[in-house]
């Protein structure tokens, strides 16, 4: 009979991604179309614009049991809204300062801007954000252990 | 104080028997010497009987005007320099009608805190009588002298507000200004590492039953449908059934009043459980402070807020940690 409570299981993290419709998702799909690998825990989450992405958004995802959350949107300057991402910008940054403040680790949640013409940037982004997380390890310190016990 | 009580309690008599306004927003007597609450007084007779204006007042009222001042006839308040800037912010956000309201600002000398009385280990006040930076507590046991600094509500030790806005005023006593750093107990925090600023939470935290005290009594906090009374959101429950829950729901009420937060200092002086709530909403200030530029919400009753606006030289969010950019 095998021994479920030795197996070491590899940590492989839960990562949300939120895609700004008009620049970041056809970054990803660029990205696939190019035949440009990203990790396969990355879910991607498709969003009118970055600036829908409330902070509740990224709580309820690491409720939800993700271990990192990345926010992309288009360039500063290029947003299809035309301002939409500046306001993402303040709300992010005041966002990710208040969550350090609480001692929730300050790698775990990102924002990177990806335009739909950076298929190369958007896995690179991927790769380089999972490996973080790998690195960091579960994400313990935001979780809802109603959640994990029900996986 | 007597003096200003009385001056107030005439001013505000002599409106309501003119017929000026239609009833005035003040403080009546509680159960207890410390515990004046809130009121509305819609005649000569209730002000006699119950109007009060001492050490102990220090519930905000700028909130109770959103519902009274879409009343017919105006309303006269009393305000405190603290208060003046959540009205100044309510008239902003169109949730108090500026034209019925006749303000009154009145003098504030800092008000006490029952709570750290009773720590400095009196009970059963019975009155207090201030005498320079001496407060003289009367209870059932006898009399104390306590020094006022070390017994003022939080947000009175670091206040140098003044009145932003006034139809008329009381004031009898200058209040000195002070050399005080309201941001010192975050910059503390800060100082800490990653875990043991997490600890501290955790510890202070987990004190929250969720009476949503905090939230009811915050001006800024004032929406119609809250997301916490919603059911169906995961994240209503009445007591904490998840650690989770705790800390979800504190950094949304901080973050909901990012930006419009005035540091009046309500949610810490209601909290039950004594948490130190103004330390969450003093780093959003702090931050953005730093950030975007000095800015106090309800300084004035127009313009946007740091969060409402923006410039094409802000900080990335990855750059920015402990309110400054790497």
């Amino acid at each position: 009979m095998q021994d479920v409570t030795t197996e070491k299981k590899e940590f492989t993290p839960n990562i949300v991604a939120f895609c700004c419709n008009w620049c970041s998702y056809a970054g990803a799909d660029l990205a696939g179309s190019s035949r440009l690998t990203y990790p396969a825990n990355v879910k991607i989450i498709r969003v009118p614009c970055s600036c829908r992405v409330n902070p509740m958004f990224i709580l309820k995802a690491y409720q939800q049991g993700a271990d990192g959350v990345i926010l992309c949107g288009c360039h500063p300057g290029d947003c299809h809204y035309v301002t939409g991402n500046y306001y993402t910008r303040r709300r992010m940054a005041t966002l990710f300062s208040f969550l350090n403040y609480m001692g929730i680790e300050k790698e775990r949640t990102r924002v990177e801007w990806v335009s739909a013409a950076e298929g190369a940037r958007f896995s690179a982004v991927m790769n380089d954000f999972v490996k973080t997380i790998t690195e960091l390890g579960e994400n313990k310190r935001l979780s809802d252990l109603r959640v994990k016990e029900g996986e | 104080m007597k003096d200003v009580e009385l001056k107030m309690l005439e001013r505000a008599k002599e409106l309501l028997a003119s017929g000026e306004v239609a009833r005035v927003v003040g403080w009546k007597k509680g159960d207890f010497c410390y515990d004046p609450s809130p009121a509305v007084f819609k005649t000569v007779e209730e002000l006699e009987n119950g109007f009060v204006y001492d050490y102990f007042c220090g519930a905000n009222l700028s909130k109770y005007l959103i519902d009274v001042s879409k009343k017919e006839g105006k309303t006269a308040v009393f305000l405190k320099p603290c208060d003046t800037y959540s009205f100044n912010q309510l008239v902003k956000e169109h949730r108090i009608k500026r034209e019925n309201v006749y303000v009154i600002a009145v003098e504030c000398m800092a008000k006490l805190d029952i709570e750290k009385i009773k720590a400095k280990g009196v009970s059963f006040v019975t009155g207090v009588e201030v005498v320079e930076k001496d407060v003289k507590v009367s209870s059932l046991y006898g009399e104390t002298t306590l020094y006022k600094p070390e017994i003022v509500l939080e947000k009175c030790a670091v206040c140098n507000k003044t009145h932003q806005v006034k139809d008329e005023e009381i004031i009898l006593h200058e209040r000195p200004v002070r050399d005080v750093n309201r941001f010192a107990e975050v910059e503390k925090l800060e100082a800490m590492t990653e875990d043991e600023r997490f600890a501290f939470w955790k510890e202070q935290l987990s004190k929250c039953i969720r009476c949503n005290a905090c939230r009811n009594v915050c001006p800024a906090c004032s929406c119609i449908k809250c997301v916490f009374d919603n059911p169906n959101s995961g994240i209503a429950a009445k007591a904490n059934d998840s650690e989770f829950e705790e800390k979800m729901f504190h950094i949304i009420r901080a973050y909901h009043v990012a930006g419009r937060c005035t540091d009046c200092g309500e949610c810490s002086r209601v909290c039950p459980q004594n948490i130190p709530l103004h330390l969450l909403n003093r780093k959003f200030i702090k931050d953005m402070d730093g950030l975007y530029g000095e800015y106090q919400a309800g300084e004035s009753s127009e313009g946007k807020t740091p969060l409402t606006s923006y410039t094409e030289e802000d900080k990335e969010p990855n750059d920015v940690f402990n309110g400054e950019a790497k």
